[in-house]
């Protein structure tokens, strides 16, 4: 390791890379994801069937955007968090960072099978299809692949460092896809409309139903937080387990 | 150099060539990986020859005629430079409507006539209530440059 990291607080960031002293932060941490996750939920909820006005065109069928487009988000969003950590874990060789990658892939699996199947049920009613082989679509059900690929592989190899690292690799060689499926849209053809909300332009939706999406894509990133540290809590236990910090830390618990 | 630098130069040069490869075999796939051809594609003779695609543009106004048969549609697709015929049989989709985006998969007979084996609604990525709709038509209407609405459609174009 390096000299410590101080940050103006004096707390030593390198300390909880340390899976003992992450486990405890990580409990005290998942409430609070967790409830502000319900909170934000709850009110893009509202925001979105309560408040948002009916679209011009689509009616009321427009109204699945304020959980296909958060989930679609998040989906690209975790995998490019998990290839960083993979990266992490690759370079410093830090397992704290691969038990990250591993809490995250389930999320981010889920996320991505919300995204294809709420357009499903959107694409019938607005399209006339379920499915098109459109570069859209096709990209998302490629990242589902490699999140299933994941986990297959990790669940693949006994050895867990072994595991890890060939995991890493994946998650970086598939990081590729991501920007693919973002500008999919802006490069070819595609049944899927394009971005409504982008960093370069002006958002072309009316406020409330901005909001209502806005709001619903927090509640998906605190989900997230709390799902994957409460994972990533679990992998330690597995991973560590037998360790003398473990059966201490069981003993001041009791 | 440090073992771990030497990894950090390896995950990078990975990811790079990795970046690069993928450029390349998306670049000289390009023409493979579009959902549908424009009519001015088709006109260019860019589309397949002999085999089923699809065409997509807008639904020119005022082309869409409802046969006898009360099932048999025939409506212009245009892309605003181009414009081609298309014959289709069956359920049209609810967001099927003059003016907006439409995916037709089907056939180009030798008469120029597009047949349609399945039609597919494209909506916009614009999202407002109807009254602002309304707003936004009149002002294009009446005073084309005074708009000032946050909320303008953009013209949706084949390309997207």
């Amino acid at each position: 390791m390096n000299q410590p990291v101080l940050l103006a607080g004096g707390i030593n960031v390198f300390k909880y890379a340390a899976p003992q002293t992450f486990y405890p932060l990580a409990g005290k941490m998942i409430p609070w994801f967790g409830w502000i996750a319900a909170a934000f939920c709850a009110a893009g909820l509202y925001v979105g069937f309560f408040v948002a006005p009916t679209d011009h065109q689509q009616g009321e069928s427009y109204r699945i955007i304020f959980i296909h487009v958060p989930a679609a988000w998040m989906s690209m969003f975790i995998y490019v968090v998990m290839a960083f950590w993979a990266g992490v874990g690759l370079i410093f060789n830090t397992r704290l960072s691969h038990m990250m990658v591993s809490a995250l892939v389930p999320t981010g699996a889920m996320f991505t099978f919300v995204a294809l199947w709420t357009g499903a049920l959107w694409g019938k009613p607005t399209w006339g299809t379920w499915w098109a082989w459109d570069a859209r679509m096709t990209s998302e059900l490629i990242l589902l692949f490699l999140y299933f690929g994941f986990m297959a592989l990790q669940a693949g190899i006994d050895d867990a460092r072994r595991a890890d690292r060939a995991g890493a690799v994946l998650a970086l060689v598939g990081v590729v896809n991501i920007p693919i499926i973002y500008f999919s849209v802006k490069w070819w053809n595609t049944l899927h409309q394009g971005a409504s909300v982008s960093l370069t332009s002006a958002p072309t939706m009316a406020t409330t139903m901005l909001t209502g999406m806005l709001l619903m894509a927090l509640a998906a990133w605190m989900y997230t937080i709390a799902a994957a540290l409460h994972r990533v809590r679990s992998i330690i236990l597995e991973r560590e387990h037998g360790a003398t910090w473990i059966n201490e830390y069981a003993e001041t618990k009791a | 150099m440090k073992p771990r630098h030497k990894r950090f130069v390896m995950v990078a040069a990975g990811i790079a060539a990795l970046g690069i490869a993928a450029a390349l075999v998306l670049s000289a796939f390009e023409k493979n990986l579009v959902f549908f051809y424009t009519p001015s594609q088709v006109v260019a003779n860019e589309a397949p020859q002999g085999r089923s695609f699809r065409i997509g543009g807008l639904v020119a106004p005022g082309s869409v005629q409802r046969q006898a048969d009360g099932i048999t549609v025939r409506f212009v697709v245009t892309d605003t430079a181009q414009s081609m015929p298309v014959a289709y049989r069956g359920p049209l989709p609810d967001l099927f409507r003059e003016g907006k985006g439409v995916v037709a998969q089907g056939k180009l007979g030798a008469d120029g006539v597009f047949s349609a084996s399945e039609v597919l609604a494209k909506h916009d990525e614009n999202y407002m209530p109807p009254e602002a709709a309304e707003a936004v038509a009149k002002a294009h209407s009446g005073n084309p440059t005074g708009s000032t609405t946050v909320v303008v459609p953009a013209p949706a174009t084949g390309g997207r």
